[in-house]
């Protein structure tokens, strides 16, 4: 718990860390302690990066594979969320709905997501179907369990003024309880969307025709490590890309209802 | 409660009522998309006896928690050091955080053409996917653990003059344990699908290895046993995981309780 550092500080050290880091790998790939093939240099890596943006590779450009994947996931993601939103809303307005769907769902939460592909393969196909249902196994549970907990913990004393004001049931869903889960519901669509994009990668590794992870599998098939880096910065790159998006619109939400400090 | 447990048994009675009139009464889900639990018994009999996808179903299950263990161990031995590092010192948080930054964005089951292509289908690649996924978890919440203890607790141990040994194993862990915890159980989930990933893309025993050999097979039996035994396997390490929660913290929930 050492003393509090400057800004100036604070941003010299952050550089000299990402220096270090990448100098490291350099030196470590140039030393040729390690073979070129096992460890290219993040030059190297950047290299077929800008390549791959031009040049096909397993059928298609980095950003074909990115859109395809893309594509999946923004099915999936708006599956989950169209179904487990409204689902986790409900669980937590009625309190009968909620008792029986519990058990199940606490029952399917340990199974992990990607123990689905092989179902998912079978029922509906490795195209786009089987990708899809991955991904929506593992958007689905964040959305379900913030949806509860932002109807669960809504503020008894809102919903006590509304019914000794005799608003009608509707319009106190409407009014009071749904504007109140919102924030939650997005922090979940944002845990959602991580989870998502994770399973999406998991699936195309195993099943799957075209996509980034698809692409991977073929680089690494090929002995290929540079290509199978340069997915793995595509893929972190459109992880963040998705997270700071989400993180932006819990931010503006918060601030709409003066809840940040 | 009561009546959320019987109502929870009442809607698993009923689940499994409809699984098996859908399959086996009415026929209505077929037999190639769904086992039924007939179907699903004898798969569970054929893996556990004559074994399948290059084992019996114990030493599947072994494998599988040997190596979701082992990868787990090493990553909180060295998330949970770094995590408090990082809490300790602002410029050991200023040199690491930005590499963090451009590593954590990349899911753990990216990783895994890597692995394999660095250290090839064996044990030492699960183990790696395993500890990149679990890490990150146990050093974030490690952290903010650390970094979220109360202010007066830390002016405290200053003022009285506590070296910094005792600071660190007397005030740190202790007021961060709660977040670590959090943070554990994060990373026990995250090694549980990861190492699933990491057999289903390639093994020579495991879970992931049947349920991939079973996909293969187009046995949708097996299929549902090896999901079954995935699950059990996950819930049953997240008990131990919590009972040694419940063990380490006792001081704390003893002291809430006592506040009321």
């Amino acid at each position: 718990m050492n003393r509090e550092i400057s800004l100036l500080q604070s941003i010299g050290l952050g550089f000299l860390g990402l220096a270090c880091f990448l100098g490291f790998w350099q030196g470590l790939a140039m030393s040729g302690l390690v073979s070129n093939i096992f460890l290219p240099s993040p030059i190297e890596v950047y290299d077929r990066f800008t390549t791959l943006l031009e040049r096909r590779f397993a059928g298609a450009t980095l950003p074909g594979h990115l859109a395809a994947s893309f594509q999946r996931f923004a099915y999936g993601f708006l599956l989950a969320a169209a179904i487990g939103i409204p689902l986790g809303l409900l669980m937590g307005w009625y309190q009968l709905l909620d008792e029986i769907v519990s058990p199940l769902f606490d029952a399917l939460r340990f199974v992990a997501p990607i123990a689905w592909v092989p179902f998912a393969a079978l029922w509906f196909g490795t195209g786009i179907g089987g990708p899809i249902m991955i991904i929506f196994a593992g958007a689905f549970p964040p959305c379900v369990i913030n949806a509860y907990r932002g109807a669960k913990f809504v503020d008894p004393r809102l919903i006590e003024a509304a019914n000794m004001l005799g608003t009608p049931s509707h319009r106190v869903i409407r009014e009071i309880l749904l504007p109140s889960s919102v924030p939650s519901i997005i922090s979940g669509l944002r845990v959602s969307a991580g989870l998502g994009w994770q399973s999406l990668v998991g699936a195309e590794l195993i099943v799957a025709s075209a996509g980034v992870g698809f692409m991977m599998v073929q680089g690494q098939a090929n002995v290929s490590t540079t290509t199978v880096m340069a997915g793995m910065v595509a893929i972190g790159l459109v992880g963040l890309a998705l997270d700071s998006a989400l993180r932006l619109a819990e931010r503006i939400i918060q601030r709409r209802r003066g809840l940040d400090n | 409660m009561p009546r959320r447990i019987t109502i929870g048994l009442a809607t698993i009675l009923s689940v499994c009522t409809l699984w098996y009139g859908l399959t086996t009464l009415f026929g209505i889900i077929p037999a190639g998309r769904f086992p039924s639990p007939a179907e699903t018994w004898s798969a569970l009999i054929h893996v556990s006896g004559r074994g399948y996808g290059g084992g019996d179903l114990a030493m599947h299950v072994y494998n599988s928690l040997r190596l979701v263990v082992m990868g787990f161990l090493v990553a909180i031995m060295t998330g949970v050091p770094l995590g408090l590092l990082m809490g300790w010192s602002r410029k050991a948080e200023a040199f690491i955080n930005p590499i963090f930054l451009i590593i954590r964005p990349i899911p753990p089951l990216a990783w895994i053409p890597l692995a394999i292509l660095w250290l090839g289908l064996g044990d030492a690649a699960k183990i790696m996917v395993i500890w990149f996924s679990a890490f990150v978890p146990s050093v974030i919440n490690t952290y903010t653990g650390v970094r979220n203890i109360e202010r007066p607790v830390l002016e405290a141990a200053y003022m009285l003059g506590m070296p910094k040994f005792r600071f660190v194993t007397e005030v740190m862990i202790p007021g961060a344990s709660p977040m670590i915890f959090t943070g554990l159980r994060l990373s026990l989930q995250a090694s549980w699908t990861t190492l699933v990933a990491a057999e289903l893309v390639g093994a020579f025993y495991g879970l992931g290895r049947v349920l991939n050999v079973a996909q293969q097979d187009l046995y949708p039996g097996m299929i549902l046993v090896g999901m079954i035994a995935v699950a059990i396997l996950g819930w049953g390490t997240t008990r131990v995981l919590g009972m040694a929660e419940a063990h380490a913290l006792r001081w704390n929930t003893a002291a809430l309780a006592a506040k009321g």
